[in-house]
Protein backbone atom coordinates (compact mmCIF):
# COMPACT_ATOMS: atom_id res chain seq x y z
CA UNK A 1 0.00 0.00 0.00
CA UNK A 2 3.02 2.28 0.44
CA UNK A 3 3.11 3.33 -3.23
CA UNK A 4 -0.57 4.22 -3.27
CA UNK A 5 -1.18 7.84 -4.27
CA UNK A 6 -4.73 8.74 -3.43
CA UNK A 7 -6.99 10.86 -5.58
CA UNK A 8 -8.41 13.44 -3.18
CA UNK A 9 -10.80 16.08 -4.41
CA UNK A 10 -11.11 19.23 -2.32
CA UNK A 11 -13.87 21.77 -2.78
CA UNK A 12 -13.09 25.09 -1.19
CA UNK A 13 -14.71 28.47 -1.21
CA UNK A 14 -13.15 31.53 -2.67
CA UNK A 15 -12.65 33.14 0.72
CA UNK A 16 -10.82 30.38 2.51
CA UNK A 17 -8.57 29.58 -0.46
CA UNK A 18 -7.99 32.93 -2.12
CA UNK A 19 -4.73 33.99 -0.57
CA UNK A 20 -3.29 30.51 -0.37
CA UNK A 21 -4.02 29.92 -4.03
CA UNK A 22 -2.62 33.29 -5.01
CA UNK A 23 0.78 31.65 -4.69
CA UNK A 24 -0.08 29.33 -7.56
CA UNK A 25 0.49 25.60 -7.78
CA UNK A 26 4.23 25.90 -7.31
CA UNK A 27 3.87 28.05 -4.23
CA UNK A 28 1.37 25.62 -2.74
CA UNK A 29 3.75 22.75 -3.36
CA UNK A 30 6.55 24.60 -1.63
CA UNK A 31 4.29 25.09 1.38
CA UNK A 32 3.89 21.31 1.55
CA UNK A 33 0.47 20.99 -0.11
CA UNK A 34 0.23 17.31 -1.17
CA UNK A 35 0.15 16.48 -4.87
CA UNK A 36 -2.67 13.99 -4.25
CA UNK A 37 -5.18 16.77 -3.62
CA UNK A 38 -6.91 18.49 -6.55
CA UNK A 39 -8.58 21.77 -5.71
CA UNK A 40 -11.97 22.84 -6.99
CA UNK A 41 -12.77 26.39 -6.05
CA UNK A 42 -16.38 27.55 -5.78
CA UNK A 43 -17.77 30.98 -4.90
CA UNK A 44 -19.39 29.56 -1.76
CA UNK A 45 -19.44 26.03 -0.35
CA UNK A 46 -23.19 26.48 0.25
CA UNK A 47 -23.54 26.07 -3.52
CA UNK A 48 -22.13 22.52 -3.47
CA UNK A 49 -24.87 19.92 -3.85
CA UNK A 50 -24.80 16.38 -2.47
CA UNK A 51 -24.82 15.22 -6.11
CA UNK A 52 -21.56 17.14 -6.79
CA UNK A 53 -19.86 15.36 -3.89
CA UNK A 54 -21.14 11.95 -5.01
CA UNK A 55 -20.06 12.71 -8.56
CA UNK A 56 -16.53 13.26 -7.27
CA UNK A 57 -16.57 9.70 -5.92
CA UNK A 58 -18.03 8.45 -9.20
CA UNK A 59 -15.16 10.21 -10.96
CA UNK A 60 -12.73 8.09 -8.99
CA UNK A 61 -11.96 10.05 -5.83
CA UNK A 62 -10.62 8.07 -2.90
CA UNK A 63 -11.72 10.91 -0.66
CA UNK A 64 -13.43 14.27 -0.87
CA UNK A 65 -13.31 17.23 1.45
CA UNK A 66 -14.84 20.66 1.65
CA UNK A 67 -13.23 23.75 3.10
CA UNK A 68 -15.56 26.59 4.01
CA UNK A 69 -15.64 29.59 6.31
CA UNK A 70 -15.97 29.28 10.10
CA UNK A 71 -19.44 28.13 11.14
CA UNK A 72 -20.35 31.53 12.55
CA UNK A 73 -18.34 33.60 10.13
CA UNK A 74 -19.36 32.57 6.62
CA UNK A 75 -19.09 35.33 4.04
CA UNK A 76 -22.51 34.22 2.80
CA UNK A 77 -23.93 33.79 6.32
CA UNK A 78 -24.97 30.12 6.24
CA UNK A 79 -23.11 28.75 3.23
CA UNK A 80 -20.57 26.71 5.15
CA UNK A 81 -23.27 25.41 7.52
CA UNK A 82 -25.22 24.14 4.52
CA UNK A 83 -22.08 22.54 3.12
CA UNK A 84 -21.45 20.78 6.44
CA UNK A 85 -24.98 19.35 6.35
CA UNK A 86 -24.45 18.04 2.81
CA UNK A 87 -21.13 16.51 3.78
CA UNK A 88 -23.05 14.88 6.64
CA UNK A 89 -25.57 13.46 4.15
CA UNK A 90 -22.76 11.92 2.09
CA UNK A 91 -21.15 10.50 5.26
CA UNK A 92 -24.47 8.82 6.01
CA UNK A 93 -24.74 7.45 2.47
CA UNK A 94 -21.17 6.10 2.60
CA UNK A 95 -21.91 4.33 5.89
CA UNK A 96 -25.05 2.83 4.38
CA UNK A 97 -22.87 1.47 1.58
CA UNK A 98 -20.43 0.13 4.18
CA UNK A 99 -17.69 2.52 3.11
CA UNK A 100 -15.57 4.48 5.63
CA UNK A 101 -17.43 7.72 6.37
CA UNK A 102 -14.14 9.53 6.94
CA UNK A 103 -13.55 9.49 3.20
CA UNK A 104 -15.46 12.74 3.22
CA UNK A 105 -14.85 15.61 5.62
CA UNK A 106 -15.82 19.21 6.20
CA UNK A 107 -13.34 21.78 7.49
CA UNK A 108 -14.19 25.27 8.65
CA UNK A 109 -11.17 27.55 8.30
CA UNK A 110 -10.45 31.24 8.71
CA UNK A 111 -10.10 33.31 5.59
CA UNK A 112 -6.81 34.54 4.28
CA UNK A 113 -3.49 32.77 4.18
CA UNK A 114 -3.05 30.33 6.95
CA UNK A 115 -1.11 27.13 7.42
CA UNK A 116 -4.27 25.16 8.31
CA UNK A 117 -5.29 25.15 4.65
CA UNK A 118 -2.18 23.12 3.91
CA UNK A 119 -2.45 21.19 7.18
CA UNK A 120 -5.94 19.79 6.43
CA UNK A 121 -4.77 18.69 2.98
CA UNK A 122 -1.85 16.88 4.60
CA UNK A 123 -4.17 15.37 7.19
CA UNK A 124 -6.47 13.98 4.48
CA UNK A 125 -3.53 12.74 2.43
CA UNK A 126 -2.09 10.89 5.43
CA UNK A 127 -5.43 9.42 6.46
CA UNK A 128 -6.39 8.21 2.99
CA UNK A 129 -2.97 6.72 2.34
CA UNK A 130 -3.58 4.66 5.46
CA UNK A 131 -7.15 3.72 4.44
CA UNK A 132 -6.14 2.74 0.93
CA UNK A 133 -8.14 3.05 -2.30
CA UNK A 134 -11.86 3.74 -2.07
CA UNK A 135 -13.96 0.55 -2.23
CA UNK A 136 -16.34 2.57 -4.41
CA UNK A 137 -13.84 2.26 -7.26
CA UNK A 138 -14.66 -1.43 -7.33
CA UNK A 139 -11.02 -2.42 -7.66
CA UNK A 140 -11.01 -4.81 -4.75
CA UNK A 141 -14.20 -6.62 -5.82
CA UNK B 1 -49.37 15.72 1.40
CA UNK B 2 -48.02 12.19 1.59
CA UNK B 3 -44.74 12.08 3.46
CA UNK B 4 -42.03 9.56 2.65
CA UNK B 5 -38.35 8.99 3.32
CA UNK B 6 -35.74 7.16 1.32
CA UNK B 7 -34.93 3.63 2.35
CA UNK B 8 -31.33 2.95 3.37
CA UNK B 9 -29.30 2.72 0.19
CA UNK B 10 -27.93 -0.74 1.04
CA UNK B 11 -31.52 -2.03 1.12
CA UNK B 12 -32.22 -0.63 -2.36
CA UNK B 13 -28.93 -2.02 -3.72
CA UNK B 14 -29.87 -5.42 -2.30
CA UNK B 15 -33.39 -5.53 -3.76
CA UNK B 16 -32.22 -4.50 -7.23
CA UNK B 17 -29.15 -6.72 -7.34
CA UNK B 18 -30.52 -8.87 -10.20
CA UNK B 19 -30.95 -5.98 -12.60
CA UNK B 20 -28.48 -4.39 -14.96
CA UNK B 21 -30.65 -1.63 -16.41
CA UNK B 22 -32.53 0.37 -13.85
CA UNK B 23 -34.87 3.30 -14.30
CA UNK B 24 -34.92 5.44 -11.16
CA UNK B 25 -38.28 7.12 -11.40
CA UNK B 26 -39.16 10.18 -9.36
CA UNK B 27 -42.57 11.68 -8.83
CA UNK B 28 -43.14 15.41 -9.12
CA UNK B 29 -46.05 15.29 -6.65
CA UNK B 30 -45.96 14.93 -2.86
CA UNK B 31 -42.53 13.31 -2.64
CA UNK B 32 -40.94 16.23 -4.47
CA UNK B 33 -42.41 18.62 -1.93
CA UNK B 34 -41.17 16.54 1.01
CA UNK B 35 -37.76 16.07 -0.66
CA UNK B 36 -37.94 12.28 -0.67
CA UNK B 37 -38.43 11.36 -4.31
CA UNK B 38 -38.29 14.32 -6.66
CA UNK B 39 -35.83 14.93 -9.47
CA UNK B 40 -33.05 15.96 -7.09
CA UNK B 41 -33.41 12.77 -5.06
CA UNK B 42 -33.50 10.72 -8.28
CA UNK B 43 -30.10 12.15 -9.22
CA UNK B 44 -28.69 11.18 -5.81
CA UNK B 45 -30.15 7.68 -5.77
CA UNK B 46 -28.93 7.02 -9.32
CA UNK B 47 -25.44 8.04 -8.28
CA UNK B 48 -25.57 5.91 -5.12
CA UNK B 49 -26.84 2.87 -7.05
CA UNK B 50 -23.98 3.22 -9.52
CA UNK B 51 -21.47 3.54 -6.68
CA UNK B 52 -23.04 0.60 -4.81
CA UNK B 53 -22.82 -1.62 -7.89
CA UNK B 54 -19.29 -0.53 -8.72
CA UNK B 55 -18.20 -1.35 -5.18
CA UNK B 56 -19.38 -4.91 -5.76
CA UNK B 57 -17.77 -5.04 -9.18
CA UNK B 58 -21.13 -5.17 -10.96
CA UNK B 59 -21.95 -3.22 -14.09
CA UNK B 60 -25.24 -1.37 -14.17
CA UNK B 61 -26.86 1.26 -16.31
CA UNK B 62 -29.03 3.71 -14.48
CA UNK B 63 -31.56 5.93 -16.22
CA UNK B 64 -33.08 8.89 -14.43
CA UNK B 65 -36.63 10.03 -14.99
CA UNK B 66 -39.72 11.40 -13.31
CA UNK B 67 -43.44 11.55 -13.89
CA UNK B 68 -45.80 14.42 -13.09
CA UNK B 69 -47.47 11.95 -10.75
CA UNK B 70 -47.26 8.20 -10.45
CA UNK B 71 -50.80 7.90 -9.11
CA UNK B 72 -52.67 8.62 -12.37
CA UNK B 73 -53.02 6.19 -15.24
CA UNK B 74 -52.37 8.82 -17.89
CA UNK B 75 -48.98 9.69 -16.42
CA UNK B 76 -47.97 6.09 -15.75
CA UNK B 77 -48.79 5.38 -19.41
CA UNK B 78 -46.11 7.87 -20.37
CA UNK B 79 -43.57 5.32 -19.14
CA UNK B 80 -43.76 4.08 -22.73
CA UNK B 81 -41.13 6.67 -23.61
CA UNK B 82 -38.53 4.56 -21.75
CA UNK B 83 -39.62 1.25 -23.30
CA UNK B 84 -36.69 -1.08 -23.84
CA UNK B 85 -34.33 1.08 -21.81
CA UNK B 86 -34.66 -0.65 -18.44
CA UNK B 87 -35.37 -4.02 -16.93
CA UNK B 88 -36.62 -2.71 -13.57
CA UNK B 89 -38.05 0.47 -12.16
CA UNK B 90 -37.05 1.84 -8.79
CA UNK B 91 -39.90 4.15 -7.93
CA UNK B 92 -39.27 7.09 -5.63
CA UNK B 93 -43.00 7.84 -5.37
CA UNK B 94 -45.08 6.92 -2.36
CA UNK B 95 -46.53 3.43 -2.17
CA UNK B 96 -49.44 4.55 -4.31
CA UNK B 97 -47.08 5.16 -7.21
CA UNK B 98 -45.40 1.77 -6.87
CA UNK B 99 -48.81 0.06 -6.76
CA UNK B 100 -49.98 1.97 -9.80
CA UNK B 101 -46.99 0.88 -11.83
CA UNK B 102 -47.51 -2.72 -10.69
CA UNK B 103 -51.24 -2.47 -11.55
CA UNK B 104 -50.66 -1.08 -14.99
CA UNK B 105 -47.42 -2.71 -16.20
CA UNK B 106 -47.85 -6.45 -15.91
CA UNK B 107 -44.34 -7.27 -17.18
CA UNK B 108 -42.39 -4.62 -15.30
CA UNK B 109 -40.53 -5.28 -12.05
CA UNK B 110 -40.97 -2.30 -9.78
CA UNK B 111 -39.25 -1.66 -6.44
CA UNK B 112 -39.96 0.92 -3.74
CA UNK B 113 -37.13 3.35 -2.96
CA UNK B 114 -38.95 5.10 -0.14
CA UNK B 115 -40.87 4.25 2.98
CA UNK B 116 -44.24 5.97 2.84
CA UNK B 117 -44.85 7.22 6.32
CA UNK B 118 -47.90 9.44 6.76
CA UNK B 119 -50.14 12.32 5.64
CA UNK B 120 -48.60 15.42 7.07
CA UNK B 121 -47.36 18.93 6.76
CA UNK B 122 -44.17 20.86 7.31
CA UNK B 123 -44.21 23.24 10.29
CA UNK B 124 -40.64 24.30 9.49
CA UNK B 125 -38.02 23.47 6.91
CA UNK B 126 -36.83 19.88 7.15
CA UNK B 127 -39.52 18.76 9.60
CA UNK B 128 -42.80 16.99 8.82
CA UNK B 129 -45.52 15.96 11.21
CA UNK B 130 -48.50 13.65 10.88
CA UNK B 131 -51.86 15.42 10.79
CA UNK B 132 -54.51 13.15 9.26
CA UNK B 133 -54.94 9.39 8.98
CA UNK B 134 -57.46 9.35 6.13
CA UNK B 135 -60.13 7.78 8.33
CA UNK B 136 -62.92 8.41 5.84
CA UNK B 137 -65.30 10.05 8.32
CA UNK B 138 -63.80 13.35 9.39
CA UNK B 139 -64.60 14.60 12.89
CA UNK B 140 -62.61 17.82 12.82
CA UNK B 141 -65.80 19.90 13.21
CA UNK B 142 -66.16 18.35 16.69
CA UNK B 143 -62.56 18.74 17.75
CA UNK B 144 -61.62 22.29 16.93
CA UNK B 145 -59.89 21.25 13.70
CA UNK B 146 -57.31 19.04 15.48
CA UNK B 147 -57.35 15.35 14.58
CA UNK B 148 -57.69 12.81 17.40
CA UNK B 149 -57.47 9.87 14.97
CA UNK B 150 -53.99 10.69 13.70
CA UNK B 151 -52.62 12.74 16.56
CA UNK B 152 -53.84 10.84 19.64
CA UNK B 153 -51.66 7.77 20.21
CA UNK B 154 -54.81 5.79 21.01
CA UNK B 155 -57.08 7.46 18.45
CA UNK B 156 -59.49 8.19 21.28
CA UNK B 157 -62.76 9.82 20.34
CA UNK B 158 -63.36 10.92 23.95
CA UNK B 159 -60.11 12.15 25.40
CA UNK B 160 -57.86 12.82 27.07
CA UNK B 161 -57.08 9.49 28.65
CA UNK B 162 -55.78 9.26 32.19
CA UNK B 163 -52.16 9.31 31.09
CA UNK B 164 -51.97 12.88 29.85
CA UNK B 165 -49.65 15.02 31.99
CA UNK B 166 -48.74 18.69 31.67
CA UNK B 167 -50.13 18.74 28.16
CA UNK B 168 -47.96 15.82 27.05
CA UNK B 169 -48.90 12.34 25.94
CA UNK B 170 -47.91 9.40 28.12
CA UNK B 171 -46.17 7.65 25.23
CA UNK B 172 -43.43 10.31 25.09
CA UNK B 173 -42.68 13.57 26.83
CA UNK B 174 -42.12 15.26 23.47
CA UNK B 175 -45.54 14.33 22.08
CA UNK B 176 -48.31 16.83 22.69
CA UNK B 177 -51.55 15.43 24.07
CA UNK B 178 -53.86 16.32 21.22
CA UNK B 179 -56.88 16.12 23.51
CA UNK B 180 -55.33 18.72 25.80
CA UNK B 181 -54.77 20.85 22.69
CA UNK B 182 -58.35 20.29 21.55
CA UNK B 183 -59.56 21.35 24.99
CA UNK B 184 -57.34 24.44 25.11
CA UNK B 185 -58.28 25.50 21.61
CA UNK B 186 -62.01 25.06 22.18
CA UNK B 187 -61.68 27.03 25.41
CA UNK B 188 -59.86 29.80 23.58
CA UNK B 189 -62.64 29.83 20.96
CA UNK B 190 -65.22 29.97 23.76
CA UNK B 191 -66.59 26.54 22.79
CA UNK B 192 -65.34 24.48 25.70
CA UNK B 193 -68.78 22.95 26.26
CA UNK B 194 -68.24 20.88 23.09
CA UNK B 195 -65.93 18.75 25.23
CA UNK B 196 -68.95 17.57 27.22
CA UNK B 197 -70.48 15.82 24.23
CA UNK B 198 -69.73 12.12 24.40
CA UNK B 199 -68.81 10.66 21.03
CA UNK B 200 -70.58 7.35 20.37
CA UNK B 201 -68.70 4.16 19.56
CA UNK B 202 -67.22 4.72 16.18
CA UNK B 203 -67.76 2.71 13.03
CA UNK B 204 -64.25 2.23 11.67
CA UNK B 205 -65.28 0.63 8.37
CA UNK B 206 -64.60 3.89 6.54
CA UNK B 207 -61.05 3.84 7.91
CA UNK B 208 -60.09 0.74 5.95
CA UNK B 209 -61.29 -1.77 8.48
CA UNK B 210 -63.86 -2.80 5.89
CA UNK B 211 -61.22 -3.66 3.28
CA UNK B 212 -59.57 -1.52 0.58
CA UNK B 213 -61.48 1.67 -0.09
CA UNK B 214 -62.67 3.11 -3.35
CA UNK B 215 -64.26 6.39 -4.32
CA UNK B 216 -66.43 6.72 -7.39
CA UNK B 217 -67.76 10.04 -8.59
CA UNK B 218 -70.63 9.62 -11.03
CA UNK B 219 -70.33 13.17 -12.23
CA UNK B 220 -66.74 12.53 -13.30
CA UNK B 221 -67.04 9.09 -14.87
CA UNK B 222 -68.37 8.43 -18.34
S1 LIG C 1 -47.63 9.02 -6.58
FE1 LIG C 1 -47.71 9.45 -4.41
S2 LIG C 1 -46.14 11.01 -4.15
FE2 LIG C 1 -46.63 10.98 -6.30
S3 LIG C 1 -48.24 12.57 -6.50
FE3 LIG C 1 -49.23 10.58 -6.26
S4 LIG C 1 -49.68 10.48 -4.08
FE4 LIG C 1 -48.13 12.06 -4.33
S1 LIG D 1 -60.78 12.77 11.54
FE1 LIG D 1 -60.17 11.34 9.94
S2 LIG D 1 -60.29 12.48 8.00
FE2 LIG D 1 -60.40 13.97 9.71
S3 LIG D 1 -58.29 14.67 9.94
FE3 LIG D 1 -58.57 12.95 11.37
S4 LIG D 1 -57.98 11.10 10.23
FE4 LIG D 1 -58.21 12.75 8.76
Amino acid sequence: MSDFTPDIKAFCCHYTSQQTCAEGTEGLKQDGFPGSVSLFRVPCTGKIQVSTLLQAFEDGADAVYVVGCPVDGCHNVKGSQRAAKRVGAVKQALSELDVEAERIEMFHLERGFHPEFVAVAQEMDKKIKKLGPSPLKGESA
Amino acid sequence: MIIAERKPIAEIVEMTRDHEKILVLGCRGCVTVCSAGGEREVELLASLLRLGAKKEGRKIEVQEGSLVRQCDKEYVDSLDSWNGEYDAIVSMACGVGVNFIANLRSSTMVYPAVNTTFFGGSPEQGIWTEQCAGCGNCVLHLTGGLCPVARCAKSLMNGPCGGSQNGKCEIHSEVDCIWQMIHDRLEHLDRKEQMLEVAPIRDWRTAGHGGPRKTKRDDLTI
